[in-house]
């Protein structure tokens, strides 16, 4: 079928040996051993959150200091644990991803730009 | 000022409130017009640009991270979020806290699973990752398919929305439909107005004002409420536990869970599951990460949106009990407008006109943004996805897409005009977690899958986009919101049978199961090297679409 994203695979990067390399199965490593664990984590708490805040009316009344319940602190704590896992994601994405990242799109970006020049040299 | 003697001077002015708010109109119809002038301005400057398809509809992908995601949260803190959520609280108190929550923690699916991965891999619209590896023509229908679905049950959430609103705004009485339904029509027009000449750069700046506007406002009446009640939450709280029961409401009950989902909490875990994995689902939320430079812009517009939106939630919070403690959840539900006019009320007692002006032309704003939002994400969709990729086979004439993208706007704009006026009076914040639990069921699967499922085919992408998105609709067409009780959108009829008011808790992993199932029953398999190259993209950019050069 013709279409511009099919046609791209015909060009000078081989992305199956790509895929295999060390290089880039480090890459992805890193990115889902960060991002499973942590999406599977959050979700656990959200639900764990919606499933007391459904069934568990008397735990989540409990007043802790004056009006302030269980149900409030826990409600609050999951706007924490989002802007938490936010910035923990950025650090880490800065630290760990990015360099990894652009190393490999630099190497593979020089392989393109020889091939368009041998091509234009014949 | 003692708490007993600010409700005392709050209960009388209270019962006039609609009243008053009558008188001056004037000001929020001026202060709106000066809104429309200046964004109609910023939109003409931003429009000289708008040549390429790239430029149209990614604005030629040239916006910041920081300045994206301000867009972002200007489109998301719809008019559902802003008064549907404080209106909620108000009434039901900590029952309507628990939407914000899941409004803002799905921003965390976004951010980790989609939102780099699909700035590395796609063009302008969904359609281009889904169908980057699997075959693009029964993948694009099927994906602007869903992507109009969506976009068509949200827009009519806002323009149902802007009805009610009008009445309590422009002093209009409920009963004054004729008044509503003509500013339904305006709202129409000037969305279409912005889109067709502003284009997605347009659009953007449109949000990026509205959004700092509307948290100026939110931030600046949460301070006075505070400061009202001494800055200490639990005094505030307990002042709206006192105005409930002097009214002879819920009282004490108003802090914990339970008002509104108590009788009925495996609707409230549907709803949850719905309003999480819904958000990175949403075609107009994705078409944003197209208008940045790189991945890592992608990223950072995440960050902004995640806190300008959950400032904003916690903002809503103090509003939500500010409006139950000075108005009374009996006068809400008496104004114009019902739930949705505790926002407004509210401004009104805090700060005057001149801030319920302010807020008013806000919320007018709002739905003007984010239907602009969702029309242009409606009309790529349909330009780039099913004419330039399925009718002329992908070989669209120079500047045609862009064309049929122009045209598809106008008649968006018509229908939503017409099922605005139609669905006028429509509960907003139920329209709009429909469209979330139809964009979790239908999309987010699919996207999952593709992005991260080797072995994924067409035909699992197929039977979960299509089984996903006929299960949604089925379930909401038999469920009791739609027929079988008084309150129902048929009141007269009865053909429910499924019991909860949101099917996402059986439509989103039925959705999830078909993709798998259609997989492992496929014959065919798919070229292992555009997988490849999809994979080495998605976390690379190589090849990714870069910015426009002006």
């Amino acid at each position: 079928m013709g279409n511009s994203a099919h046609a791209r695979a015909e060009g000078p990067v081989d992305f199956i040996a790509e895929q295999n390399s060390e290089e880039f199965k480090s890459l992805r490593k890193s990115h889902r051993n960060f991002v499973f664990p942590v999406a599977i984590g959050f979700l656990v708490w959200y639900f764990a959150y919606v499933l007391l805040a459904a069934y568990a009316h008397d735990f989540m009344s409990i007043k802790v200091w004056g009006n302030i319940n269980v149900g409030l602190i826990f409600g609050m704590l999951q706007f924490v644990s989002t802007f938490g896992i936010t910035t923990w994601y950025v650090m880490y994405a800065n630290r760990k991803l990015d360099p990894q990242a652009a190393a490999i799109r630099q190497r593979l970006e020089k392989q393109i730009d020889s091939d368009a020049k041998s091509k234009e040299e014949v | 000022m003692s708490l007993s003697s600010a409700l005392l001077n709050v209960a009388p002015l209270a019962k006039s409130l609609s009243e008053q708010t009558k008188e001056n109109s004037w000001i929020n119809i001026l202060i709106f017009i000066g809104f429309v002038a200046v964004t109609m301005i910023v939109v003409f400057r931003a429009s000289r640009n708008n040549k390429t398809a790239a430029d149209y509809y990614a604005a030629g992908r040239s916006f910041s991270g920081g300045q994206n995601g301000t867009a972002i949260a200007g489109d998301y803190l719809s008019a559902a979020s802003f008064l549907g959520i404080t209106g909620a609280i108000a009434v039901n108190g900590y029952d309507g806290f628990l939407y914000s929550i899941g409004f803002l923690v799905a921003w965390l699916v976004a951010l980790l699973l989609v939102a780099e991965l699909l700035r590395n891999t796609g063009k302008f619209t969904m359609a281009d990752v889904l169908s980057f590896r699997l075959k693009q023509r029964p993948i694009r229908i099927a994906a602007a398919t869903t992507t109009l679905v969506v976009c068509f049950f949200y827009l009519l959430a806002q323009m149902a929305g802007a009805g009610g609103l009008v009445s309590l705004l422009l002093g209009l009485d409920n009963t004054n439909k004729a008044g509503q339904n003509i500013v339904i029509a305006v709202v129409g027009v000037l969305m279409i107005v912005y889109v067709l000449i502003g284009g997605m750069k347009g659009t953007t700046w449109v949000q990026i004002i509205k959004a700092f506007l509307l948290i100026i406002g939110a931030a600046i009446m949460t301070i006075i409420v505070l400061a009202m009640h001494g800055f200490n939450l639990s005094t505030l709280m307990d002042a709206a536990v006192q105005t409930s029961i002097n009214e002879g409401g819920v009282g004490e009950a108003l802090l914990n869970p339970g008002a509104q989902y108590g009788k009925a909490p495996l609707d409230f875990v549907s709803l949850a599951l719905a309003l999480v994995l819904g958000t990175a689902a949403l075609p107009h939320v994705l078409m944003r990460f197209y208008t940045v430079p790189t991945a890592k812009e992608a990223r950072k517009s995440v960050v902004w949106a995640i806190w300008l939106i959950g400032a904003f939630y916690v903002f809503t919070l103090v509003l939500g009990y500010g409006a139950g403690a000075l108005i009374g959840k009996e006068a809400i539900l008496a104004a114009p407008g019902g739930v949705n006019a505790a926002a407004p009320l509210l401004a009104f007692v805090v700060g005057g006109p001149l801030l319920l002006g302010f807020i008013s032309a806000v919320a007018f704003a709002t739905i003007l943004a984010v239907v602009a939002g969702l029309t242009i994400t409606a009309a790529a969709s349909f330009a780039h996805d099913i004419y330039s990729n399925v009718i002329v086979k992908g070989e669209p004439k120079p500047e045609m897409e862009v064309k049929v993208a122009r045209r598809t706007v106008i008649v968006i704009g018509l229908v939503a005009i017409g099922g605005g006026i139609l669905a006028n009076g429509q509960n907003i914040a139920f329209l709009v977690a429909l469209a979330f639990a139809i964009a979790a069921s239908a999309n987010l699967p699919t996207i999952v899958y593709s992005l991260f499922w080797k072995k994924f085919t067409t035909q699992g992408a197929l039977w979960s986009m299509y089984g996903g998105l006929a299960a949604a609709i089925l379930l909401i067409a038999f469920s009791p919101v739609v027929s079988g009780n008084p309150k129902a959108m048929i009141p007269g009829a009865d053909f429910s049978w499924f019991p909860l008011a949101n099917p996402g808790i059986v439509s989103i992993p039925l959705a999830f199961f078909l993709g798998w199932l259609g997989t492992v029953l496929d014959k065919n398999t798919e070229d292992p090297r555009i997988q490849a190259e999809m994979e080495v993209r998605s976390l690379t950019g190589i090849g990714a679409e870069k910015a426009a050069d002006h």
